[in-house]
């Protein structure tokens, strides 16, 4: 019935927003768009726009073969219910004013400047895919693995399918107070059986099978009270069966006090991990320990090859007076400590590439800004940092798209120059030889991953390997 | 000229049939009206069944609020925020759960008279309810 109701609707809200939309400005034309990356960021500013803009016609040029970015590559198997904006993004990338183009890049198979040259208006979205690190001794060592590495090999993504990880360890240690490092422990120390039913790579699981994986640590450089992982994963993670969650009772001494004025979703976190310290002074009958630990900052990973351990200093709050419990920031101590430890995750946030040196930053880790040059504009993680959910990137790329038509209201984009468009970059790409997956090839390579699925009761089993991809989806430009 | 039925035919009795089963079941099950009201304060009223949930009123109408319910009602998404008059989201039959009041405390513009728009059902006593969208739901900027 959802379904079948939805024809008409576009039709209808076509028709209501360009009323809507002419009765303000007059002069709109239509222009020319290209956004980069396919991710929430890419697909929100483009449905907007449409909205905003009917007359414009909206490519979108993405890394991969395949769309839809880190909610293929990122949201974690056994969220798969998150992964239902999927269907609003399909529906966007079948408007026939919305054309994909996947396995191009910017900065490697056209610039900046080609894009400038073709469109009215560039929205980069193109996420941040890139690691931060923590500069300290052994990070090379075997056995560190950024998170967003071993989260790209548990979802497929092509290029984090040969990562050298040793499951047959104890403990594991996982520096970082996110989301990110959550999915990770909750990965790691989930039952199998409970992940074969998602779209996780079969390879992946066959290993993670093996894996001995006992302890967890999820260690922060702040205290409880600045966690930057949301109540809900946290929740999640409680409720996992055989595994006990531990939190030293004594950092809450004082938080009580506290308590009532904090703002309403940080009080139930706080509440919440105060609980799990009661909890976690039982002594239950579980086989595998999370431990949830504060104030301590990896100096130093030691080990010959693979990792053994890491040396750590604790940390205290500044307790600043005019800075709300939330924000306070943390000094060292000259008090250290040994972990021992066998396989260690980084999971210490994301930053965005420079792909072309032309696209400016105004932050170290991404642009910081949403008018990046004229005619040149960014939305989602590129522009904000790697925080949030999807839900604040959808508000983030729903302002970009709006931005934008109020600079073409007031005439501060040139949308009165055609320009051509694909055709132009087309051209590019058909010089280099470039195979090109459009919106009827990722259906075609989407069709193939749910039938694989089905062979082992799998919403779909993803394909790993570009190639592969470009055999089924791909075509010459 | 003899008549000969086609697939078409039979394609669109069957669609007839559906359509008449579902003016049938409208008929029988009581309708009742629900308001949005959107940031630039812009009023949408509409039609909808017992025991439709808001989100169900919205897609069922073909309500173009972007984003609205993006994960479809399976509390992951909190895009189906919506505001209530305190009376109301005092007469509602239920309280938030522990997992909707998780998903709340991400959503934007939150208020003590918040709820998840998929997580409440329309029944006779709340007909004639009148909702709120948080602007980064809605186009009020347009
Ligand atoms: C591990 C993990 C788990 C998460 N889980 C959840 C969750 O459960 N719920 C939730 O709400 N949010 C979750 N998030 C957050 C959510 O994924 C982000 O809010 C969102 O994906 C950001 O969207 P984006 O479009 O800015 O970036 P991305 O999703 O990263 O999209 C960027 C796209 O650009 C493409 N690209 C990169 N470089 C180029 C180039 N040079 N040229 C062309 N294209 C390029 C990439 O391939 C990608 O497809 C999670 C994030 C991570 C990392
Ligand atoms: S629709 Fe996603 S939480 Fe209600």
């Amino acid at each position: 019935m959802r379904a079948s109701n939805f024809i008409p609707m576009r039709v209808c809200n076509h028709f209501i927003s360009l009323k809507l939309f002419n009765s303000k400005v007059n002069s709109f034309r239509s222009v020319t768009v290209c956004v980069i990356g396919s991710g929430p960021a890419g697909f929100y500013c483009t449905q907007h726009l449409l909205k905003l803009l009917p007359t414009s016609s909206i490519d979108i040029y993405e890394k991969l073969p395949v769309p839809f970015g880190l909610v293929r590559f990122g949201v974690a198997p056994d969220h798969a219910d998150v992964k239902n904006v999927i269907n609003n993004f399909t529906k966007i990338g079948s408007d026939s004013r919305v054309k994909f183009i996947g396995n191009v890049s910017l900065g490697k198979d056209f610039k900046l400047q080609h894009l400038q040259e073709a469109y009215n208006i560039i929205i980069l979205c193109y996420g941040a895919d890139q690691d931060i690190e923590l500069k300290i001794p052994g990070e090379k060592l075997n056995n560190v693995i950024p998170a967003r590495k071993f989260i790209g090999w548990y979802n497929g993504l092509p290029h984090d399918q040969d990562i050298p990880i040793n499951l047959d360890v104890e403990n594991v240690n996982i520096f970082g107070h996110g989301n990110v490092a959550i999915d990770v422990a909750r990965i790691l120390l989930k039952s199998v059986d409970d992940l074969r039913k998602t779209d996780i790579t079969e390879n992946s699981l066959s290993r993670l099978a093996e894996s001995k994986v006992k302890t967890v640590r999820i260690i922060g450089r702040r205290g409880p009270l600045q966690v930057a992982f949301t109540i809900k994963e946290f929740r999640e993670i409680l409720k996992l069966p055989n595994v006990q969650t531990i939190i030293n009772p004594e950092l809450f001494e004082n938080t009580e006090s506290i308590l009532p004025d904090l703002p309403r979703p940080r009080k139930r976190l706080t509440e919440l991990l105060f609980t799990t310290t009661r909890k976690s002074q039982t002594t239950a009958q579980s086989d595998k320990k999370l431990f949830i630990e504060f104030f301590r900052s990896p100096t130093k990973f030691t080990g010959i090859n693979a990792v053994n351990g890491v040396e750590l200093v604790i940390n205290k709050l500044k307790n600043l007076h005019d800075i709300s419990p939330e924000l306070q920031q943390i000094e060292a101590t000259c008090q250290k400590e040994y972990v021992p430890c066998e396989l260690i995750f980084r999971s210490i946030g994301y930053k965005s590439s420079k792909v072309d040196q032309e696209i400016p930053f105004y932050s170290s880790n991404y642009i910081g800004k949403l008018r990046v040059l004229p005619g040149v504009y960014s939305a989602g993680w590129l522009s904000t940092g790697s925080t949030g959910v999807i839900l604040s990137t959808m508000s983030n790329a729903f302002k970009t798209a709006y931005e934008i038509c109020e600079d073409i209201k007031n005439g501060i984009i040139n949308d009165k120059e055609d320009k051509p468009g694909y055709n132009y970059i087309k051209k590019i790409l058909k010089k280099e030889g470039k195979i090109t997956v459009d919106w009827q090839g990722w259906k075609n390579i989407d069709k193939v991953e749910i039938e694989r699925g089905k062979y082992r009761n799998k919403p779909r089993e993803k394909i790993v390997n570009v190639s592969e991809m470009l055999e089924i989806g791909g075509r010459a430009e | 000229m003899k008549y000969i039925p086609t697939n078409k035919f039979i394609q669109s009795r069957s669609l007839t049939t559906t359509i008449n089963n579902l003016q049938e079941k409208e008929k029988s099950t009581p309708q009742y009206e629900v308001t949005f009201v959107k940031k630039n304060g812009e009023r949408i009223k509409v039609t909808c069944n017992e025991g439709d949930s808001l989100l169900d009123v919205v897609l069922n109408n073909n309500l173009d609020f972007d984003g609205y319910g993006a994960c479809g009602g399976t509390l992951t998404c909190s895009t189906c925020h919506v505001i209530l008059k305190k009376e109301d989201f005092d007469r509602l039959p239920d309280t938030p759960t522990e997992e909707e009041n998780d998903m709340l405390d991400l959503a934007y513009e939150y208020t003590d008279t918040s709820r998840l728009g998929c997580q409440i059902r329309i029944t006779k006593d709340l007909n004639g309810l009148e909702v709120c969208l948080p602007s980064s739901i809605n186009d009020a900027r347009s």
